[in-house]
């Protein structure tokens, strides 16, 4: 459905080049439901921008549903579906001007136009707010207009960009779901970026994640999970048996990144769960009374940690370099 | 393409239409002037000499649509909002040709200053002692509507190079004062009012041209001399603006 090799993307802002994609190669397959991961800044919005012609790439080429991107990209526009980051409706219209407008740039007629905008607005639960004014609507309910405004043209690809940034809890769960049918009743491809770690690991089949404008890694969740080294073991001990608990955990096969503090052990193994009982046994041997014991699966952020060396959260927060591109590429493009 | 641009008309004018109170507050300006600066005009106009031929209504009803039709640069404003809000990006993502996108809000813009053209006509004639030609009226609204595709164009294209309101609208104001003044719109520029620096500085404003052609039109007059140059004047500044807003529309990111 994608296939992109080498893309890139520089940008040019008071005689300094930065490049805020730097080849990127990635496929994806018919189907499939893939999330785009990184902090902000990473590249990500670039990126897809480039995959939905708004950006031509300076290096590199893609197909996109079946067309060269550089090529045709009218005829990109015309097989993929785009919901842009903070949407793109018309505050004035009403919900169903705005929706039979879609569909009729994209060549349906007026009766198909608003047949499609009605099944699609049950589809999406919003069947009742066709009359509405737009800047009306909630932040939910504009969010799935703007996923239903993407899908007029029944599209075979659909991108997202960071879809359910800054909905509550429960309108993102609702979006989760809807984004979810999309592949499971509709057999839609998705591709969408995201910086929440939860998103991606709830929702994608295949993660990519990006890091300063090259793809760092990527699979499924819990093969990027895999990459980590391992669950994390946590062994509560009274204070003066931690020495001993550090040392048998030390003779665990494959345990590793053993460390102590206040009356716990923790370690790093491949398979915490059938390690346990092994552990248990030597600590009871060795006459050790445990006062509490968890393993955990590694997280993404576990996963993002090994990958780049600094935590997705702090990533956000911290004034990235490469934060610096795309908040400029507007301006300097026009340049 | 006859389609594209018709649907992004369609668009355009829903939402023009569910705040009409706009294109009313639009042409506010005009009847103030006639209602507060008119009357000042006509004794004016009958004791200088120097002033073209006709009444101060005949003077100053064209000047006045011109007028209106120069503030439609403003139309970047609202590009600039659709650019925060996504929805220019939205629709650059759908098939529509991007030259039909300009093309559909020009003609909206173009569309609303014809009615808005028409409404103060009206007044002037019922309320004010205007007496124009038919056909004298009619040229005089073609060129309104070449105006408004020319300076919404212009609007559209200087808007989406400077990118924000905060630079958009004082660089406007900063140039529609001099250009407003330099066309005579109050007191035309004639050889025997203006002193000579001055007539020959508002000769070099394009729209000087256009005004007078338009007082031509609505005083009758449909000689060559006082209508072509300003005829030829402004299709060449349409076709510039439209190509320059089409350039502008197409080129990525816009």
């Amino acid at each position: 459905m994608i296939e992109a090799r080498g893309l890139a993307r520089t940008f040019r802002s008071r005689g300094r080049t930065v490049e805020a994609v730097r080849g990127v190669d990635l496929d994806v397959a018919p189907g499939e439901l893939v999330g785009f991961l990184g902090p902000n800044g990473a590249g990500k919005t670039t990126t897809l921008r480039m995959l939905t012609t708004l950006l031509r790439p300076t290096a590199g080429r893609a197909t996109v549903a079946g067309r060269d991107l550089a090529e045709d990209p009218v005829g990109v526009r015309r097989r993929i579906g785009y919901v842009a980051q903070g949407g793109g409706t018309t505050p004035e219209l009403k919900v169903i001007e705005e929706m039979v407008l879609q569909g009729r740039f994209y060549g349906l007629s007026k009766p198909d136009a608003t047949r499609r905008t009605a099944d699609l607005m049950k589809r999406l639960d919003i069947a009742d707010l066709d009359d509405r004014v737009i800047k009306t609507l909630s932040g939910g309910q504009r969010r799935r207009l703007d996923v239903a405004l993407g899908l007029l043209h029944d599209p075979r690809l659909v991108f997202m960009d960071e879809p359910s940034t800054g909905l509550d809890p429960q309108s993102r769960a609702n979006l989760w779901g809807h984004i979810r049918a999309l592949r499971d009743d509709h057999d839609t491809t998705v591709f969408l970026t995201t910086h929440y770690l939860d998103e991606a690991d709830a929702l994608c089949d295949r993660i990519l994640v990006i890091d300063h404008g090259v793809i760092v890694a990527e699979g499924t969740p819990s093969e990027l999970k895999a990459q980590v080294s391992g669950d994390r073991v946590e062994v509560g001990v009274p204070d003066q048996h931690v020495a001993t608990t550090a040392e048998i955990a030390g003779k665990v096969p494959d345990a590793h990144e053993i460390s102590t503090l206040d009356g716990t052990v923790r370690f790093r193994l491949p398979r915490g769960d059938t390690a346990l009982p092994e552990l248990l046994r030597a600590m009871d041997a060795a006459g050790i009374p445990m006062t509490s014991v968890q393993v955990q699966r590694p997280t993404l952020d576990d996963v993002f940690l090994t990958l780049t060396g600094r935590s997705l959260r702090d990533a956000e927060t911290e004034p990235a370099p490469q934060a610096a591109p795309e908040k400029e590429k507007e301006a300097t493009d026009v340049a | 393409m006859l389609r594209e641009i018709w649907l992004v008309f369609r668009r355009e004018s829903t939402i023009a239409l569910r705040n009409p109170a706009w294109i009313f507050i639009g042409i506010l300006q005009p009847i103030l002037y006639l209602v507060l600066f008119g009357p000042l005009m006509e004794r004016i106009v009958t004791s200088t000499p120097g002033f073209p031929p006709g009444n101060a209504w005949v003077i100053l009803t064209p000047a006045l649509i011109l007028q209106i039709a120069l503030f439609s640069m403003f139309s970047g404003i609202g590009i600039l909002v659709e650019l925060r809000n996504g929805s220019l990006e939205r629709l650059r993502v759908t098939p529509v040709r991007r030259l039909a996108l300009l093309l559909g809000k020009v003609l909206n813009n173009a569309v609303q200053l014809f009615f808005q053209a028409v409404l103060v006509l009206v007044i002037a004639l019922l309320a004010f002692d205007l007496s124009a030609p038919f056909a004298g009226v009619v040229l005089s609204l073609v060129i309104v509507l070449l105006m408004g595709i020319t300076l919404s164009s212009v609007g559209y294209a200087a808007a989406l190079m400077l990118r924000s309101e905060e630079a958009f609208i004082p660089a406007l104001n900063t140039i529609l004062l001099p250009v407003l003044l330099l066309s005579g719109i109050l007191i035309p520029i004639t050889t025997g009012l203006a002193p000579g620096w001055l007539y020959t500085v508002s000769r070099i404003n394009p729209f000087t041209h256009i005004v007078d052609a338009d007082r031509a039109a609505f005083r009758g007059d449909y000689a060559l001399d006082s209508l072509f140059t300003g005829v030829v004047v402004l299709v060449v500044m349409a076709a510039l603006a439209v190509f320059w807003g089409a350039r502008t529309f197409q080129r990525e990111n816009a």
